[in-house]
């Protein structure tokens, strides 16, 4: 069977034709980059997404952050309500690249911060 | 008063590229002058991913690649001022700024570059009928209210324009929580780039409604809902193909023009098309010593290109305030049919590698891009595809033009 597929790895957003047998992909073709076809193969197996979004901290600061691993994409609204629910403290301030929470949902992805705020 | 030798206003990351650029050529006495509380222009609220592929070969978000181009320019002893609003530059490149600690003050300067960005068309270049209530917004202003301040500005969505904030906006709001009941786009394909539309809208069932227009917004203190109309080839809406959906907000992303009252003010030229200032392959104006790139240049689709041309702007206004220009006889870059505009819009050296930015005005496929000078065709290249949605460029080589040229054409032609 063929699948039809846009890569969103990069901004190119190359279309993708798809052969799958079963659970299997059989080829991939269209993609320009090893990349595209790393997409295929997952998407047409285990399709998962990377998070961004904001987290509000105890004292009502906004953080933007992200997940720092793909998730399974329908374990989306799940991890959304979870970092929702988060709050976390960051009266100490918070700065790029920190890690706000490890392994969201089982899912192995860590919640890491993409902006800074100050010490309050 | 005070002397400086380059001033770049703006820091977002077209400013602040521009001016790590210009202290590596050279010039130590730069000021950044940004209205904002911090760096980073819009950058700060884009907090989805997708950003740097180019630049930092890694996946980054807006705030990430803000904080990079930020931590390159914190290390240089480049004074950056906050808080700061330009209300006025002149030809003679006197800076007129104002802030709640200088209050208002002269700043003359050997150079300045012009980086101060875009703006999101508002509603009422539009035109659509009907009453005045809340919840209309702009997509970037609802992207400030939940990815900076933390509000939501509604449950229940319409956006009006299918460009990449349109995009990014509906995957947003539906994670938050709201209910996107419609994408509408004018056009009979979408603005934004393929992958958003994979991502934001298919991965959600967000539905995208191609030809498509409000035709009217109902609602009295606060928005009820629109009404949508299918539109024909010249984009009037066809009667009868009319239907109503309910939301309490509706936000428009329908297009982003360069903030150029500044340029406005100094007499500089507009590019009808770009709407931004003419500029050589330097990103230098038609006034000496003023420069302009980022999007008050022209609308990018990526940071990363934005990014570039602070750094050949930056590396211009430097060889200026050093003498270093080797200016020739001005050569006139334009497009035929196909391409809507082209950046540098003329020429004033043939030295060294260039880029030749260009956009078209329609969806094309199976095409041969051409350059010609004065009638010679000196590179060509294959595209499966160009569509408006993309900037695109040519790469000319040092030698590629002769010299003595007088004028440079940029050719699509169908295959």
């Amino acid at each position: 069977m063929k699948k039809y597929l846009t890569c969103i790895v990069c901004p190119m957003g190359c279309e993708l034709e798809v052969e799958v047998d079963g659970e299997k992909v059989v080829s991939v073709q269209g993609n320009n980059c090893v990349r595209g076809r790393d997409y295929a193969h997952t998407e047409c197996t285990d399709p998962r997404r990377v998070i961004t979004t904001t987290v509000k901290t105890k004292d009502g600061r906004i953080i933007s952050v992200k997940t720092d691993k793909a998730v399974p994409k329908n374990m989306i609204f799940e991890c959304m309500d979870f970092i929702n629910a988060l709050r976390p403290e960051c009266s100490n301030g918070c700065n790029v690249g920190d890690v706000l929470c490890k392994n969201i949902l089982g899912t192995g992805a860590s919640l890491v911060a993409c902006s800074k705020i100050q010490r309050m | 008063m005070r002397n400086v030798d380059l001033v770049v206003i703006g820091g977002g990351p077209a400013g602040m590229c521009a001016a790590v650029s210009a202290y590596n050529a050279g010039i130590k006495s730069i000021l950044v002058l940004e209205r904002d509380a911090a760096l980073g222009g819009i950058l700060q609220q884009c907090i989805h991913n997708g950003f740097g592929l180019h630049r930092f070969k890694e996946e980054l978000t807006g705030p990430e690649y803000a904080h990079r181009c930020e931590k390159e320019l914190r290390e240089l002893p480049v004074e950056i001022q906050c808080g700061t609003m330009v209300t006025d530059i002149s030809r003679d490149k006197v800076v007129t700024a104002v802030s709640p600690e200088k209050g208002v003050e002269k700043i003359y300067a050997k150079a300045i570059i012009l980086a101060m960005g875009c703006r999101e068309r508002p509603r009422g270049a539009l035109n659509i009928p009907g009453s005045r209530p809340a919840g209309i917004f702009s997509a970037g202003t609802a992207q400030k209210y939940v990815n900076m301040m933390g509000y939501m500005p509604g449950k229940n969505v319409v956006i009006l324009g299918s460009g990449d904030i349109g995009l990014i906006m509906a995957r947003r709001m539906t994670l938050e929580g709201a209910k996107v009941h419609a994408v509408c786009e004018v056009m009979p394909y979408s603005g934004g780039l393929a992958r958003n539309i994979e991502q934001c809208l298919n991965d959600f069932e967000i539905p995208l409604y191609l030809s498509h227009t409000v035709t009217k917004i109902h609602g009295d203190k606060r928005i009820t809902g629109v009404t949508i109309s299918k539109v024909d080839e010249k984009m009037q809406p066809v009667k009868g193909n009319e239907f109503f959906i309910e939301c309490d907000t509706l936000l428009l992303s329908v297009g982003l023009i360069p903030e150029n009252e500044l340029s406005k003010g100094a007499g500089l030229s507009l590019d009808n098309a770009t709407r931004g200032c003419i500029v050589d392959q330097s990103r230098e104006t038609e006034a000496e010593g003023i420069f302009a790139c980022g999007n008050v240049l022209h609308v990018h689709d990526l940071a990363d290109y934005v990014s570039e041309e602070g750094e050949i702007a930056g590396k211009g206004a430097a060889e200026y305030i050093l003498g270093l220009q080797k200016k020739t006889e001005k050569i006139s870059v334009s497009g035929n049919e196909y391409v809507r505009y082209t950046v540098p819009q003329f020429l004033s050296s043939v030295e060294g590698n260039m880029k030749i930015y260009y956009r078209t005005g329609s969806v094309l496929s199976d095409v041969t891009i051409s350059v010609v000078a004065d009638g010679v065709v000196v590179s060509k290249q294959k595209k499966k595809k160009i569509v408006p949605g993309e900037m695109q460029f040519v790469l000319l080589k040092d030698g590629d033009i002769p010299e003595f040229t007088k004028e440079i054409k940029v050719c699509i032609d169908k295959n």
